[in-house]
């Protein structure tokens, strides 16, 4: 239940509410979305990527020179995990045509697509269990220009506008032309979409879309996808080997500069293997779990930007990693929930934004970034937010209005896991609304490839949110979900075709050494070693008893237990 | 088992208590952690709690938010029997609370090519056939963390309506609770998924114009708009977009 104090604040968004289902039952927006100028000032005010500590050149590496978000920069700046003599290349522990580094919606679809339409077999190493990743979590729907007022060009425009010009067109065109096959690999792979009486598909609005485009299986939608994903590449063992709690912490090069497998390390009995492989496909996801700016992230747990570094340190270039994506609606109050993702498909169904008054203050439908900024400036500049007895701050996001548009249980029929997640704490959504703030979501750039996932290095393919170019500097809601699927086909299709022809030479990972130099000679001072795998979210002063055993400020011991960076990873506490 | 396992009691060091991020979490309880005590935040989840005792979990934590089943957890409380479920991320800490995370749950998945089965209870019999040994005590519908009848999908799954099953488990995080906890050691939540994609491999309604559109992107319907659109500078394409119109 909310706290007594927020009284005062729910009774006057129940008093404006008539007034505001009036407006939503009309066919014009309920506030004046932005035009290009309001949109830029917005951002460019309250976009936490706009702060002054928020960027910082990187000094080493593809990018060097390149200003990137801080964290990514002091990610990228960090020591190994490895040297190039204390890894015995000579007899590699396993060998396979196609290594995949990530087991989510990416990794599988590749899998698949290897298998099913090149004959290859592949070796999916993952870092938790398959199917643990932001994949899994996913609740809205994914974007696909399938209904007869839309088209894959529409939506193309829609991308790029939302992405501010910036994005890759090439990469655009894949995703937008690609996407109604998708709908289609998957429903024949046996997903259950939402459908409307006639078979054809229920399509919902989400932020910067001009149709509607989102399509779905009600709130669990990633988790139906990847969970059928994840069936059918255990229905072949025979051709897809699944390596769980087995992360990749390095990729292995060969002395002609192509990617040739990777070093993966053992959670449970903490060896070091190598993977000899013809081509290698990075699909590890994003980096939530660093938490940047201390914000709540809605990301799982082993969201932490391994592939970013590992293929840096193999020298594949960076894109758009300046730019991070705040989701606008991630919860404020209960605080165990606090920074868990409410989908964007709530303000598609009709669900406002509201200040502490009761009042709209953003068209609720903008892209994300100018969604986040928006709600943002309401707390900060203009205190409209309502503070959190933990300290932290929210306004309302108004759902019972969606039952008095759509009828009464449509709420819990078409938002089960939201309804579940809030009914727990005693909030029934479907009476009260949910108090929301900007939540860390996605990793909007990432690892540059082109429309056929291939990187600057040869036999280096990326897919999904590893990736960079695709989305300029905003994605817009349910592009995600596509683009895993379409370029995690993509990458699997390609990396096939490459390794079925490429003659790899002597393996090396003497890169480690080069980079390692690198820093040396940019005089980089830190304690760091990446990747980091998984954050640590014990108390302070229990990680300081933690990291009291000798030599741990070196590499090359427990990888688990030598996360010194406590400071930078921390939990998202109270801002 | 008694309730409240021996162990000493982890007493905190007074620096745990200071700063910010304690003062925000408030009262501690005893909470007991696979047998061992330790005082942790009253308002923390289970999740939260084990964390803040400083273990770093790899097997029990995945999304933790409840979506992939990762952090099954069974606990008891003082002075009750009962065995009680629930996920880890979701659940909340209760004083004297005595727990374990289940780190996986063994079951084997049977092996099929869905193009070579039908959305009939002969698949049930071939591939999950235990299902059929289901003696209707209901204890997986009372174990399930979801709050899902379990049961009524496996008494639908033995009927072969497949279309219930799918309805009945759609929201199944597969953390495994209930084939824990089966007396008849049936496996619901992997009969689900299978059950899950014949419904919608088979029984779905057909989308005429998704097939109508895969085709013409096939045929290249939409590659003039598109070149146009790639070569249009960035002013020309901002201008389209500002003006284009909105569903």
């Amino acid at each position: 239940m909310y706290p007594d104090y927020m009284a005062e604040s729910l009774r006057k968004v129940v008093e404006t509410r008539p007034k505001r289902l009036e407006l939503a039952r009309k066919s014009g927006p309920v506030y004046p979305p932005m035009d290009a100028e309001e949109r830029q000032k917005v951002l460019e005010g309250f976009h936490p990527d706009y702060e002054p500590s928020a960027r910082r050149a990187v000094c080493v590496g593809p990018n060097k020179g390149e200003t990137l978000t801080t964290e990514v920069a002091d990610l990228l700046e960090s020591h190994s995990w490895l040297r190039s003599e204390q890894v015995d290349l000579t007899k590699p522990d396993i060998e396979t045509d196609v290594l995949i580094i990530g087991g989510g919606g990416a990794g599988c679809n590749a899998a698949l697509v290897a298998m099913r339409e090149h004959g290859v077999r592949s070796v999916i190493a993952t870092k938790l269990r398959m199917g643990d990743a932001n994949t899994m979590m996913s609740q809205g729907g994914m974007q696909a220009a399938v209904s007869r007022t839309d088209s894959p060009t529409r939506h193309y425009l829609d991308a790029i506008g939302g992405g501010h010009f910036e994005n890759k067109p090439e990469l655009v065109k894949a995703l937008t032309e690609d996407g109604p096959g998708v709908v289609k690999w998957l429903e024949d792979l046996g997903v259950v979409w939402d459908k409307e009486e006639d078979g054809s598909m229920k399509v919902m609005h989400g932020g910067g879309t001009s149709r509607k485009r989102m399509v779905s299986c009600r709130d669990y939608t990633g988790a139906m996808i990847m969970r059928t994903l994840m069936d059918e590449v255990r229905n072949h063992p025979d051709m897809i080997e699944v390596k769980e709690f087995m992360p990749a912490v390095e990729l292995i090069m060969d002395d002609k500069g192509q990617c040739a497998g990777a070093v993966l390390y053992n959670m449970d009995s903490e060896e070091f293997i190598t993977v000899k492989a013809k081509s290698t496909i990075v699909a590890t996801g994003g980096y939530g779990r660093l938490h940047i700016r201390g914000y709540d992230t809605t990301n799982h747990y082993g969201a932490t930007g391994d592939g970013l570094v590992m293929a840096y340190r193999a020298g594949a270039k960076l894109m758009y990693m300046d730019s991070v994506q705040y989701h606008p609606t991630g919860v404020s109050f209960p605080e165990q929930i606090a920074g868990f993702l409410v989908t964007e498909a709530i303000r598609g169904a009709g669900g406002q934004p509201l200040n502490k008054d009761g009042e709209l203050f953003v068209f609720p439908r903008e892209p994300r970034d100018i969604e986040a900024s928006a709600i943002i400036r309401e707390c900060v500049q203009n205190g409209g937010g309502v503070p959190t007895p933990s300290g932290r701050v929210g306004v309302w996001l108004d759902s019972p209005l969606i039952d008095m548009l759509h009828g009464e249980g449509y709420t819990e029929r078409h938002f089960p896991a939201m309804y579940r997640q809030f009914i727990r704490y005693g909030i029934d959504i479907t009476k009260l609304p949910m108090l929301i703030y900007p939540s860390l979501h996605y990793q909007n750039g990432g690892i540059e490839i082109n429309e056929r996932c291939e990187t600057d290095l040869p036999g280096l393919y990326v897919a999904g949110e590893a990736s960079g170019g695709l989305h300029g500097r905003n994605r817009l809601m349910g592009n995600s979900v596509l683009d895993y699927n379409v370029f995690g086909r993509r990458a699997g299709k390609y990396a096939s075709e490459y390794a079925k022809s490429v003659k790899l030479g002597k393996l090396s990972v003497a890169h480690l050494d080069a980079y390692e130099k690198q820093l040396a000679d940019a005089n980089v001072q830190t304690d760091l070693v990446t990747p980091i795998l998984l954050p640590s979210y014990a108390p302070k002063d229990v990680k300081k008893r933690q990291l009291v055993r000798g030599g741990n400020t070196l590499p090359g011991t427990s990888v688990l237990q030598n996360r010194l960076h406590d400071d930078a990873f921390s939990p998202a506490g109270a801002k | 088992m008694v309730n409240a396992p021996a162990g000493a009691k982890e007493s905190l060091s007074p620096s745990q208590l200071d700063g910010q991020q304690d003062q925000a979490l408030g009262r501690l309880i005893t909470v007991y952690i696979m047998g061992k005590a330790y005082e942790v935040p009253a308002e923390a989840t289970i999740m939260g709690a084990i964390e803040y005792a400083g273990h770093q979990i790899i097997r029990g934590a995945g999304c933790r938010e409840g979506y992939c089943g990762a952090c099954a957890t069974i606990y008891r409380l003082p002075g009750d029997y009962k065995i009680r479920t629930g996920l880890a991320c979701m659940t909340m800490v209760e004083e004297g609370m005595t727990l374990a995370q289940i780190p996986s749950v063994p079951a084997e998945k049977a092996i099929y090519d869905i193009e070579k089965l039908k959305p009939n209870v002969t698949a049930i019999q071939e591939m999950y056939p235990t299902v059929f040994r289901c003696v209707a005590c209901n204890t997986c519908t009372k174990s399930c963390p979801q709050g899902l009848q379990v049961m009524d999908y496996v008494q639908a799954a033995k009927r072969g309506d497949i279309a219930e099953v799918m309805d009945l488990s759609f929201d199944c995080v597969v953390c495994g609770l209930c084939m824990l906890r089966c007396p008849a050691e049936i496996t619901q939540p992997l009969m689900g998924i299978m059950a899950k994609r014949l419904y919608g491999r088979y029984l779905r309604k057909e989308s005429h114009e998704l097939v109508e559109r895969v085709k013409a992107v096939n045929d290249g319907v939409y590659e003039a708009e598109y070149a146009e659109m790639m070569s249009m500078n960035r002013e020309a394409l901002s201008k389209r977009y500002y003006a284009r119109d909105s569903e």
